[in-house]
């Protein structure tokens, strides 16, 4: 199985190319990128020169043009599409049908990916966009079940492509309004959950406060590991209890699962944190490769070194193995 | 981590705050020099101000991108800067070279921003996306006797960082 990993600058790009990444993802700097964090992201001449930089050492470059057009602005988007292509990029990965659709007819040769954003999750969903689309492979969200992925995998006629590590969404991606919901600003239409623009953090005694916009999220007691600030991580009053309604602030890993994805039809692992340094970008990829190319006994130990590194400093396998509370 | 010994911070709170300034403007040049591009990601966030403060050393660092300027001051005197990030010296230091995830620092409440996150996130790329090497950096700083100086340099980093932030390659 491929493994694809994240990169937000040029260096962390090298890191996972140099880290052994099969496959780097990334985006350009502006709102065609569902991770469009203040100082992160590429330019056109930087694309250039990490795709030439990955190529020369046999690792592929997909990249991601996974938010929505806006009306009367498509051409943001068509542009990103044209430079992309001109730069390289060995596959797009897209949201908006509407991109799909400029991009199947204008570049029929380029290789489509569907990302997690267009929430595509049933195998008609899926097929219609491989049959109308050519789309080549699908990005699952992190809402399916191993068993649900099997299925999808029977039905349909791409290649499936799912998340295995790194911060966990638990929403159904691309549809989700939590954080347009309280800061005008989502991942959708502007390329960031939970903006750091809407964000404060503060110190009320020995605790740690989190805010977005007007809510508070979260408070952190000293020596409580934190998280971020997204209103599907937070700590909600419900009738007599408090707790995490959602999902508790924890990060994605279910490399303890890799032999079921395996049969289940996945042709590849998705690293997410595009928005992380190149160090977090270098430990990650070098010890999920070596946790793909070793027995399963052996996982356990080597993924175990990332928990520190991981949101609120735990892990979860997610949906991935649905238990409900 | 290490954290600096108060026997080697405590002479910090009697040398003058001019001859600290002059010695961190000369680093903060060199770093600037060797590194051309560096606060380009910041943005319409260039013109504002950064404090940094170490929990172990007793004064206050001020980063103004926009005048490729550094200001101390001792953490009594008032700080004027739109964000601010606080941890022990030798990880600001690891983080400006991109050899510590901040996220990760910060979930293990090692490290704390307060103020413009948007400034300070901006900032956190920015110097993440350079390729800051503070033992080649500053040795050069040190003339014909550079090598020595970077091996000494990133021997002290080395045992700082105690082997748990010398990630990247």
């Amino acid at each position: 199985m491929e493994l694809i990993c994240p990169a937000g600058t040029p260096a962390a790009f090298h890191e996972a190319v140099d880290a052994g990444a099969d496959a780097v993802y990334c985006g350009f700097r502006d709102e065609t990128n569902a991770r469009n964090f203040p100082g992160l992201n590429f330019s056109r001449e930087e694309l250039k020169q990490a795709i030439a930089y990955a190529r020369k050492k046999g690792c592929e470059t997909f990249v991601a043009l996974n938010t929505f057009m806006r009306a009367g602005a498509e051409d943001i988007w068509y542009r990103g599409a044209a430079d992309a292509i001109a730069c390289g990029a060995d596959a797009l990965i897209l949201a908006d049908f509407g991109l799909m659709a400029h991009v199947a007819e204008k570049y029929p040769e380029q290789r489509l990916h569907v990302s997690v954003q267009a929430s595509a999750s049933n195998p008609d969903a899926i097929n219609f966009l491989v049959d109308t689309f050519n789309a080549k492979r699908v990005v699952l969200p992190r809402t399916l079940t191993i068993a649900d992925i099997a299925r999808i995998g029977k039905s349909i006629r791409c290649e499936m492509e799912v998340f295995v590590f790194g911060g966990l969404c638990v929403m159904a991606e691309g549809r989700c309004s939590l954080s347009s919901y309280a800061t005008g600003k989502s991942p959708n239409m502007n390329g960031v959950c939970s903006p750091a623009s809407h964000v404060r953090y503060r110190k009320d005694g020995r605790d740690l406060v989190s805010e977005l916009g007007a809510f508070t999220i979260n408070r952190f007691p000293e020596g409580e590991a934190a998280g971020y600030p997204t209103l599907c991580k937070g700590r909600f009053d419900i009738a007599d209890s408090s707790g995490y309604a959602f999902e508790d602030p924890v990060s994605l890993d279910v490399m303890g699962e890799l032999e079921a994805l395996k049969a289940a039809g996945v042709s590849a692992l998705k690293i997410e944190g595009r928005q992380r340094g190149k160090a977090y970008v270098a430990e990650v990829v070098k010890v999920m490769k070596a946790a793909v190319n070793s027995p399963p006994e052996q996982r356990g130990a080597l993924l175990s070194r990332l928990r520190s590194m991981s949101e609120g400093q735990k892990t979860t396998s997610g949906a991935y193995e649905k238990r409900w509370r | 981590m290490q954290l600096i010994p108060p026997l080697l911070t405590r002479p910090l709170g009697v040398v003058p705050l001019v001859v600290i300034e002059r010695i961190c403007r000369l680093m903060f040049k060199r770093i600037g020099t060797a590194h051309p591009g560096l606060f380009e990601r910041l943005g319409e966030h260039k013109a504002k101000r950064y404090a940094f403060l170490p929990t172990d050393v007793p004064l206050a660092f001020v980063v103004e991108p926009a005048s490729e300027t550094i200001f101390v001051s001792r953490k009594t005197a008032e700080l004027a800067a739109d964000a601010v990030t606080e941890a022990p010296l030798f990880m600001l230091l690891a983080l400006m070279e991109g050899r510590c995830d901040a996220d990760a620092l910060f979930f293990s409440r090692d490290l704390s921003v307060t103020g413009d996150m948007e400034a300070m996130l901006a900032m956190r790329n920015a110097l993440d996306a350079s390729t800051i090497d503070l033992s080649k950096d500053l040795a050069r700083l040190a003339g014909p006797f550079a090598p020595l100086a970077g091996r000494v340099i990133g021997e002290i980093r080395n045992r700082a960082l105690g082997g748990e932030a010398t990630a990247w390659n």
